[in-house]
């Protein structure tokens, strides 16, 4: 197995590349390794923006042995919720990291003058970052460095863009343009690391151990993959299918969820984007589904006929709830301008929407004036939100600044906490499908919806207590520890069952029984628990925004005292596990 | 005989499938990874902008093995060249002679060349290459 760890040392710039077989056998990779890295390396009561702050990248041991082992784990400690962060992200950042031949890479300290790295096989350029700072457009330092440096087609970039440089707490790491390290603020310890970017690239070889069976194992996933459901799903209408359904469901917030019903989402759905803009499919490095839909858009300058700029967005339903329902914003054009300003500035598209979404609400009700705001935000104004934006980024007042530290924060200085969405500090994701979505929100150790995928058992149990729904949640959770240590893409979930991992680890020369890897999970699991514990998560306080009880979802109207009880127990729970 | 080819640029998605499979092509010695691929998509400075998929041509007169000095690379009857391994002594000069840049560099210091064997079209999801017979 590949277990070789590099170590990068802002402080003196220096690296090392340790080898970690204990690592790797006990823990996988992606997640499992990452977890006990960030433990051996930081201090939990580390200051996020300080450089004793460390981010770890790490990828597991199917990349790039087979295909949809397209991952990799960022794990860090979040500026925007002062905890455990974790993000995934795809593009050519997993097999570029393993063909570079390592399992994973740790970054300390903080550099004095920006610099942007450039990782190989065995060896890592710290390079002068100073010009490139300052660069507020992602795709721009995207395009410079293409035209610095060497590894076309074998190489990873993932750079920040203006926000990650003016610490917005909820700036992300993009790759490959398209694909992000984007929740939890990854891009704002970029920032504060004066890491403007970060390029590997690799050529290497790894040997099965069983030439014969690794091909056929190969062959089976492949085969299994594109014959798939999630092969058609995705390479069609990509994840933005699912706008259509969860309308129809109730369940698409709108409007920072003053309904959970948008009667434009038609306009802003999978299928009339593919129909009027899609322009090109591309996919992660390894990956045959081709998930990520890009939308040509065509753009008029006001006063030059017959000129026009031709962008390429790229869409996913994320961004099409945070930026389009939740804005109130039906105009396709509109949505895809709104998540192009996003993408340059390198924000988390989900929580600019909810913050954007809680201020207008604010300034509607008073709570908030155009003093604050400066500009006029109303549901549905593109142009309110195109400036707003701008000033999430420029910050030119203390209301921007404080919007800029997440919509948690800036409701604890302004009021307004009712309607600020938010779990555990991190903007909610677009399912209002029932209980079991926001108490995953809330249990879940990264407060995301991929965590344990409470809008699928919303969608798929109709009758469960509040323990059970909490006892499954958890459970999920748990085995997806497994998938994002291998690290396959959640989409790949179908295929990646129990036994064809414990099958695909032996041509690897790795034992892997079924039962092991259950275990595993659930000992990963407890292991993250605890690290969140250590940085000071506390489930009890787990604040729950009173809005969502307010409005129909696909399962009525929520009850609080299903919630207030799935909470106690998952409290009870969590003392149990540890 | 038959060679591998485009068929549409245009729907390359740039997942690399073909530049792992090419890894995999030797039944008795697979290998994980990309250290032995003589097939690289790259991108238009950004796969928005398209794809170009660089591997041999097959040309009748190859530059590349012009320049070898060893004679590891061979002009192959029919177009494309034969590498043989064991002469080679990773100098280099067939990666500068190719003016498709379709020679790489492996981890080891030689070089990887394409056989027109085939495999990776069968990896291929989306339709991009194709084996077909050619004349020569
Ligand atoms: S490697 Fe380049 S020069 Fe050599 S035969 Fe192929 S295309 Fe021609
Ligand atoms: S035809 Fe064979 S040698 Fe050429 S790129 Fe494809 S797999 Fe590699
Ligand atoms: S396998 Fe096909 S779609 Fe994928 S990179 Fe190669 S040519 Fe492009």
């Amino acid at each position: 197995m590949r277990d070789s760890v590099l170590i990068i040392d802002l402080n003196d710039y220096t690296y090392e590349i340790q080898s970690r077989p204990d690592l790797f056998e006990k823990w996988i990779g992606g997640t499992g390794v990452a977890v006990q890295l960030l433990r051996e390396h930081m201090d939990p009561k580390a200051d996020p923006l300080g450089e004793e702050n460390v981010i770890v990248f790490a990828t597991g041991p199917f990349t790039p042995a087979y295909p949809l082992a397209s991952k990799t784990v960022a794990m860090f400690k979040s500026p925007l919720t002062g905890n455990l962060g974790e993000s995934h992200a795809g593009g050519r950042t997993a097999t570029s990291i393993a063909n570079a031949g390592y399992g994973a890479i740790v970054i300390k300290g903080a550099s004095e003058k920006p610099v942007y790295l450039v990782i190989e096989n065995e060896k890592v350029h710290f390079r002068d970052g100073r010009v490139l700072w300052g660069i507020e457009d992602s795709l721009i330092v995207g395009r410079i460095i293409a035209e610095n440096e060497s590894g076309r087609g074998i190489r990873t970039m993932m750079r920040i863009g203006g926000a990650g440089e003016k610490l917005v707490r909820y700036a992300c790491v993009t790759t490959e343009t398209y694909r992000h390290f984007g929740r939890l603020g990854l891009g704002a310890v970029f920032g504060s690391k004066r890491i403007k970017a970060l390029i590997v690239r690799g050529r290497g070889k790894f040997l099965p151990s069983d030439p014969k069976r690794f091909r056929e194992i190969y062959d089976e996933i492949y085969r299994t993959a594109i014959a798939s459901d999630a092969m058609k799903k995705y390479h069609l209408l990509g994840t933005a299918e699912n706008v259509i359904p969860l309308n129809e469901l109730n369940s698409l917030p709108t409007r920072n969820l003053t309904s959970a019903k948008f009667e434009k989402a038609e306009e802003i759905s999978g299928e009339a984007l593919a129909e009027h803009n899609l322009g090109r499919r591309i996919a992660c490095s390894h990956c045959p589904i081709a998930c990520i839909h890009l939308a040509a858009l065509r753009i008029p300058y006001e006063n030059e006929p017959y000129f026009y700029k031709t962008i390429m967005v790229s869409y996913d339903y994320e961004l099409i709830y945070a930026l389009g329902s939740m804005l109130g914003v039906g105009s396709r054009e509109g949505l895809l301008r709104l998540i192009h300003r996003v993408e340059c500035y390198g924000l988390d598209a989900m929580s600019t929407g909810v913050c954007l979404a809680w201020a207008t609400e604010a300034l509607k009700r008073g709570i908030l004036t155009r003093d604050h705001t400066i500009v006029e935000l109303s549901f549905g104004d593109v142009d309110g939100y195109l400036k707003a934006i701008d000033y999430i980024y420029e910050q030119p007042n203390e209301f921007y600044r404080n919007l800029a530290m997440g919509v948690d924060h800036a409701s604890d200085v302004y009021g307004g906490k009712d309607f600020a969405l938010s779990f555990g500090g991190n903007e909610m994701p677009g399912y209002h499908t029932g209980h079991a979505a926001h108490i995953g929100f809330a249990t879940g150790l990264r407060h995301s919806h991929l965590d344990s995928a409470g809008y699928s058992l919303d969608q798929k149990v109709t009758e469960l207590t509040p323990q059970e729904a909490v006892d499954r949640l958890v459970a999920e959770e748990c085995w997806r520890q497994v998938l994002s240590s291998l690290v396959v893409c959640f989409f790949a979930r179908g295929v990646y069952k129990v036994d064809l991992i414990s099958r695909a680890f032996e041509p690897l020369g790795v034992e892997v029984t079924e039962d092991d890897l259950v275990r595993t999970g659930e000992e990963i699991y407890r292991e993250k628990l605890k690290l969140k514990l250590e940085m000071g998560f506390k489930p009890e306080d787990m604040r729950i925004p009173g809005r969502i009880f307010e409005i129909q979802s696909l399962r009525g109207k929520l009850d609080e005292d299903f919630i207030r009880e799935a909470m106690n127990y998952y409290v009870r729970k969590v003392r149990e596990m540890i | 005989m038959k060679r591998l080819e485009i068929k549409d640029i245009e729907k390359c998605v740039g997942c690399g499938l073909c530049m792992f499979a090419c890894s995999r092509k030797f039944a008795s010695h697979p290998e994980i990874g990309n250290s032995s691929s003589a097939i690289l998509p790259v991108s238009l400075s950004g796969f928005e902008r398209g794809a170009t998929v660089i591997f041999c041509k097959a040309c009748s007169e190859p530059p590349c093995a012009q320049v070898c000095p060893t004679g590891a690379l061979k002009p192959k009857k029919g177009g494309g060249v034969v590498y043989i391994e064991r002469l080679c002594i990773g100098c280099k000069y067939c990666v500068e002679a190719c003016t498709l840049n379709a020679i790489f560099e492996r981890e080891d210091g030689k070089i990887a060349v394409c056989i027109h064997c085939g495999y990776c079209v069968n990896y291929c999801p989306h339709g991009v290459l194709e084996y077909r017979e050619v004349k020569t």
